[in-house]
């Protein structure tokens, strides 16, 4: 982790209960401003409401977030854009009419041209936001989360459900906003996914954060200079996905 | 804060009005309803009406030979202004008080009421020099007049309890209110919005609808359109409040469906959409009195049959303003936006 950088966001001891279960069990980490840390973890490792208590939209059991070293308050809602990994629009609201109605709910307003340009919606501004594909809905939930020009943002499975050259033009669209000093939390399960994108990584399973660190430091920690052996005969280096059936012992798709 | 309101405000109405069969749904009910019971049921009545002036709920025949003609229906009335309405009206034919002296009002317009009179002067022990005759002058008030107010406020109760209620329920099921949860909107800016919308909407159709059938069929309209507009308005307040504690926990459309459905029909049958609650019973009439849509029509009604001003219709306003508060209060402290 880069000692200089300011903290932007902060998990300290995050407990989630619902009746017979524990979602969440006591997730602490530190995200600092302007990198890409990732949150990984097989469906049901407790990714999605780690971070729906981080963003606010579920309370915690116990536990505190904080935003640039305070509670995470109003400011915090101002300043943070979300992707949800499933939400809905208000129905028969064009592309356009759907930015604009995010855009209208906060004090920080990015400049609208901007976010369709970025976002690549130039030519679906009239469409109805129900007669989206996937990819072209995922890009209109980027540019919602983009409206208030967020200092920090998260994405929630983001390229779930895309096909591949969907999930690559994504990748591009998120590199360039992170290029631009964004601070990006990303939930995936995509090892491939948060190889490319992620500064910072932390693995979960069963509420708990397993490991954490940058991907290169992670990797090198586990197998040194090792290599694996597959059984057609190939030889590679390890990579996440290894690192994270060693560590899980989940199908990464189960 | 006005500008988030704003944004969401603007943003349900575009969603109303782009929902065309929604739309024509709430447009056409009403109207194809009011003309279609107005064609049915705006004959004559079949029965001969009597209204009796007397404090006793039990009619004794024998106090007149009047009183046991056949083929005629007595009721009784204790309060002359009221019964005398009523004749006004075309609703009771003639009216009597037996006396001494026998005194009795009819309507020289009424057909029924020129008949019943032979009928009283000539019962064997009424001598025509004993008898007083009153007049009483006035059009009838045709089952359109009367009815009208009953559908356009059964309409806004539908429009305003699934309007809000029910979309806000499917809003917390899709995810689209931990969507809005995730921005700097407040809850009481949302429902505010909600309820903002709801309320012009409501008042955009049912403006249209009354002017529509009022032209078209004539209906009778004796007090001020400002206040009629008034308790509209404050009619739609406690409907949409009312929905707002339905919607405000529930996150099942099923669920939400049924228990609309549960204050819908009581509402409907006990609030005299249909007939007047005149003659029910006390405790169907205390019940009715904790129904929003009571207190509507029996205002809308005052204002358009009897020409009650907004004095007049002050106690009503009050008691729909006390509901809304209640209801209002109740939706506000059990919302909440998440599913779980």
């Amino acid at each position: 982790m880069d000692e200089s950088r300011p903290i932007a966001l902060e998990a300290r001891n995050l407990v989630k209960d619902y009746p017979g279960l524990r979602a969440v069990d006591g997730i602490s980490f530190k995200v600092p401003e302007g990198i890409c840390f990732g949150l990984l973890g097989p469906n049901g490792a407790g990714k999605t409401t780690t971070v729906e208590i981080i963003e606010g939209v579920i309370g915690a059991t116990s536990g505190e977030v904080y935003y640039y070293g305070e509670i995470a308050g109003s400011r915090f809602r101002q300043e943070a854009g979300i992707q949800f990994q499933n939400t809905a629009l208000q129905d028969y609201l064009t592309v356009r009419e759907t930015i604009q109605l995010f855009r209208s709910l906060y004090d920080r307003q990015a400049n609208i041209d901007d976010i369709i340009e970025q976002c690549s919606l130039g030519d679906l501004l009239d469409r109805d936001n129900r007669k989206l594909s996937g990819g072209q809905r995922q890009r209109l939930l980027l540019a919602v989360a983009l409206v208030n020009r967020p200092r920090l943002i998260f994405l929630d499975e983001p390229t779930t459900g895309l096909d591949p050259q969907a999930r690559r033009n994504f990748w591009e669209l998120v590199q360039r906003i992170r290029a631009d000093g964004a601070t990006i939390v990303l939930t995936t399960h995509y090892m491939d996914e948060a190889q490319i994108l992620c500064d910072d990584i932390a693995i979960m399973d069963e509420g708990r954060i397993l490991t954490h660190g940058s991907p290169q430091e992670l990797l090198h920690a586990r197998y040194g200079d090792q290599l694996i052996n597959l059984s057609h005969g190939e030889i590679r280096r390890p990579n996440l996905e290894d690192l994270f059936l060693d560590l899980t012992g989940h199908s990464l798709r189960a | 804060m006005f500008k988030r309101i704003f944004a969401v405000f603007a943003a349900r109405n575009r969603e109303f009005i782009r929902d065309r069969s929604s739309l024509a749904w709430n447009l056409l009910l009403p109207v194809a309803l009011v003309f279609g019971l107005s064609y049915a049921f705006d004959g004559q009545r079949d029965e001969y009406t009597v209204g009796v002036l007397q404090v006793e709920a039990e009619i004794d025949t024998a106090l007149h030979q009047f009183l046991e003609t056949r083929y005629v229906r007595f009721v009784p009335y204790a309060n002359l202004e009221d019964a005398m309405l009523k004749v006004e009206r075309h609703q009771l034919d003639l009216l009597i008080d037996v006396g001494p002296p026998t005194r009795y009002w009819i309507n020289p317009t009424a057909t029924k009421g020129y008949f019943l009179e032979f009928a009283l002067l000539q019962s064997a022990s009424t001598a025509t020099s004993n008898v007083i005759k009153e007049q009483v002058e006035g059009q009838p008030v045709r089952y359109a007049d009367w009815i009208l107010p009953g559908i356009l406020g059964m309409n806004m109760m539908f429009s305003c309890l699934f309007g809000v209620g029910y979309v806000i329920v499917r809003y917390r099921k899709n995810g689209f209110l931990k969507r809005l949860r995730a921005t700097p909107l407040t809850s009481l800016e949302f429902i505010t919005a909600q309820v903002a919308s709801r309320m012009v909407l409501i008042m955009l159709i049912t403006t249209v609808v009354y002017t529509g059938t009022h032209l078209l069929l004539d209906t009778r309209m004796e007090g001020s359109y400002v206040t009629l507009f008034i308790v509209g308005l404050v009619g739609a307040i406690s409907m949409i409040s009312l929905g707002l504690v339905v919607s405000a926990r529930v996150t099942s459309e099923e669920l939400a469906g049924g228990l609309l459905n549960l204050i819908n029909w009581p509402m409907m049958m006990l609030s005299g959409v249909w007939f007047s609650l005149e003659g029910t019973g006390e405790t169907v009439q205390n019940i009715s009195q904790a129904f929003p849509l009571t207190h509507i029509l029996k205002a809308a009604r005052a204002v358009i049959l009897d020409g009650a001003t907004f004095t007049d219709v002050a106690p009503s306003l009050g008691a729909m303003l006390l509901l809304s508060a209640v209801f209002l209060a109740v939706g506000a402290w059990i919302f909440r936006w998440e599913q779980f």
